[in-house]
């Protein structure tokens, strides 16, 4: 996983709520089988639409996106954060988002910088009264500069220092080996096994 | 003090916990399927991983599947590479596949449970957020993301925060036309798609106890719908009868071993939960949505709710747009929304009790003119199970359309979608913009007012016909 320290980019006022994962990337654009490629899907359906944030000049080469409350509900699909990634996002800040989500932007390196939705309503008055303009994201010191306004943002330590170190879970996991093969040795013999195949008839 | 159900069962599974880092828990079982799947395996093969547990790990196709002329190839070239993708890592790695054609293919929520590898106690992931389901056996379940999946590919375990707890009781008899889906939609409608986030949910009382196995997995179905990290209801004698006999199912000694513990996971008396939440279910009537998400549902007696009366100013803004979507006018009746699609089937309301109930409501009828009825049972076994009760033939001579197994227009990733400004009753669990095909409008509904539903034109209940 890239690290990240620190971002500095165009930032991308989505006045809404609820945006599931769905309206991120919709089931018809989930049959590749590569991690990227999917820019091409997201926010798909109101892409069609000219006056969509992104759709204009100003956003176009937005890589922080200030979102609505309840963003990245519903399905579990992680191309809904390579989608934002493969576009060109690197942080997501909103004050309430889907578990699910959350923790697949965690693993795939999406910074999800959590702050009060007054914050992101000053924000997005920030952004919309100079379109184009610049947010830090800065993740050492929990901090979101927009222009002379700096606000924290929220962050679970363990996400942050492993985005901080670009920490592979795996490898980290694996290190621990010794104590789930213990655990295993453990579990209960009428615990069910998918090997061999049992079916019905 | 005691414990809950939900901290039992976490604990039963915790293979380390260290200070400032979040537990790990060992996996009972891993379903996998060919849309969440192929970059984890991906991944394995780039850094040269084992999979470490592929007895404890099940591979199905669903998502993608057509669900009409299966013994031919996939027509959609890309959605054939993913399922051939899906059957090419299952071989590399030695995992078991229930493929398209096999009698046990079908969605993975509802071969796990009928293959008996779904029981009390165990914890069980899936690259799906209705994972959940599986809960209503008294087991920790819940979707992730494609990096957990390698995770657990590699490890048999996950990195895990430990949720806080939830009790949502839920009492009294459900009143006539009134099914566990009007249950679910009404807690949803009740505390927001938020609502639960950050939260393991346990659903009990008295409407829980006398429901069916059926039921308890579609309440527990829905609870990503409403944010929770998962939900659960305690085993019983319905959990045990349903599981005895089953082809997984423990036998012999190590069935009596088996419900020692089982009959050990239940909430304890003393134990506190964070946060309760309290459902009259005497008091229900069937729910239906009217906007896009699931929380934004109302009796199916009320009419379409005016944003403007709305005093939360999110709330309202979102009711603007969802009313503009679904091309609805605040005011107008529920059941005067007239549908051209009602879709029978999903994760939530695919299984036998829920085709049994829809072919009671239209035998002997006929699906209203312009109408179309997709009937698509959750898994093959329960399709073979309801021709083997001559359901198919209830719905073919009532003029629907009887298909296999799959997760078909829930998600509209097959070829079964709404075309755009087409509306939709849909026994699914999203009612999410473009969810069932691009520019469709759902509205989310039990499978009594969706067999309703469908003979009359508009949306109905059961006691309308």
């Amino acid at each position: 996983m890239e690290k990240y320290i620190s971002h500095t980019g165009i930032a991308v006022p989505l006045r809404r709520s609820n945006v599931d994962t769905d309206q991120i990337i919709p089931a018809v654009y989930l049959k590749r089988i590569t991690r990227t490629g999917f820019e091409d899907g997201l926010f798909a359906a109101w892409r069609r639409d000219p006056e969509f944030v992104l759709n204009q000049p100003a956003y176009t080469a937005g890589s922080v996106l200030v979102a609505g409350p309840d963003f990245g509900t519903g399905s579990s699909r992680e191309h809904a954060v390579w989608a934002l990634q493969n576009y060109g996002f690197k942080v997501v800040i909103g004050s309430r988002f889907g578990d699910i989500f959350r923790g697949n932007s965690g693993k795939a390196g999406l910074l999800i910088a959590t702050v009060d939705q007054d914050v992101v309503e000053k924000l997005w008055e920030f952004l919309e009264a100079s379109p184009g303009v610049e947010l830090t994201v800065d993740l050492p010191s929990r901090t979101i500069t927009a222009g002379e306004q700096r606000f924290g943002f929220q962050i679970d330590d363990y996400t942050a220092n492993r985005l901080l170190q670009g920490l592979d879970d795996i490898g980290s996991t694996l290190h621990h080996a010794d104590e789930i093969a213990a655990f295993e040795a453990k579990r209960p013999g009428f615990k069910p096994t998918t090997l061999p195949m049992r079916v019905a008839d | 003090m005691g414990k809950t159900l939900s901290e039992k069962l976490w604990d039963d599974h915790v293979v380390r916990a260290g200070a400032g880092e979040p537990d790990l828990l060992y996996i009972d079982l891993h379903l996998c399927h060919e849309v969440t799947s192929p970059q984890a395996f991906e991944g394995l093969r780039i850094a040269d991983r084992q999979l470490r547990r592929p007895d404890l790990t099940l591979a199905t196709e669903d998502h993608n599947t057509p669900t009409i002329n299966i013994d031919r190839p996939i027509a959609d070239p890309v959605s054939r590479t993913q399922v051939e993708t899906l059957r090419r890592n299952v071989a590399e790695f030695g995992v078991p596949i229930h493929s398209l054609g096999d009698r046990d293919q079908g969605i993975v929520h509802a071969i796990g449970p009928q293959l008996g590898l779904t029981q009390p106690g165990m914890t069980i992931v899936c690259g799906d957020s209705h994972t959940s389901t599986h809960g209503a056996f008294g087991a920790l379940a819940f979707g992730i993301g494609t990096s957990e999946v390698e995770h657990v590919l590699a490890t048999q375990t996950l990195q895990q925060a430990r949720p806080k707890t939830m009790a949502v009781n839920i009492n009294g008899d459900l009143p006539a036309d009134v099914t566990a889906k009007d249950v679910v939609l009404a807690l949803i409608a009740k505390v927001g798609t938020g609502g639960g986030q950050g939260y393991m949910a346990e659903y009990r009382g008295t409407t829980i106890e006398k429901m069916s196995m059926e039921g308890r997995m579609t309440i527990c179905n829905m609870s990503i719908e409403w944010g929770a990290k998962a939900g659960m209801i305690a085993p019983d004698q319905t959990t045990f009868d349903y599981l005895l006999g089953r082809p997984h199912a423990p036998q012999g000694a190590e069935w009596d071993a088996a419900m020692a513990y089982w009959q050990t996971l239940h909430t304890d008396a003393d134990a506190v939960f964070d946060v309760e939440v309290d459902i009259d279910a005497a008091s229900l009537t069937p729910v239906v949505t009217w906007g896009t998400n699931p929380g934004q549902g109302v009796g199916l007696g009320e009419s379409v709710p005016d944003p403007a009366e709305m005093t939360d100013e999110v709330a309202r803004a979102a009711a603007e747009r969802a009313l503009e979507y679904m091309a609805l006018t605040a005011g107008t009746p529920m059941r005067e929304i007239k549908v051209d699609t009602v879709f029978l089937g999903s994760c939530t309301n695919g299984r036998i009790e829920d085709l049994r109930l829809a072919a009671g409501i239209i035998k002997g009828r006929k699906v209203a003119d312009g109408v179309r009825l997709l009937v698509v049972p959750a898994s093959a076994r329960i399709r073979q199970q309801a021709m083997a009760e001559g359901l198919d033939q209830i719905f073919l001579d009532a003029g629907a359309e009887w298909r296999e197994a799959g997760c078909s227009m829930c998600l509209g990733m097959n070829p079964d979608q709404l075309a755009p400004g087409e509306r939709s009753a849909s026994t699914s669990n999203r009612n999410f913009e473009g969810r069932q095909g691009k520019g469709g409008r759902t509205h989310l509904v039990s499978p009594a007012v969706a067999a309703a539903t469908a003979i009359t034109g508009h949306l109905s209940a059961p006691s309308d016909l």
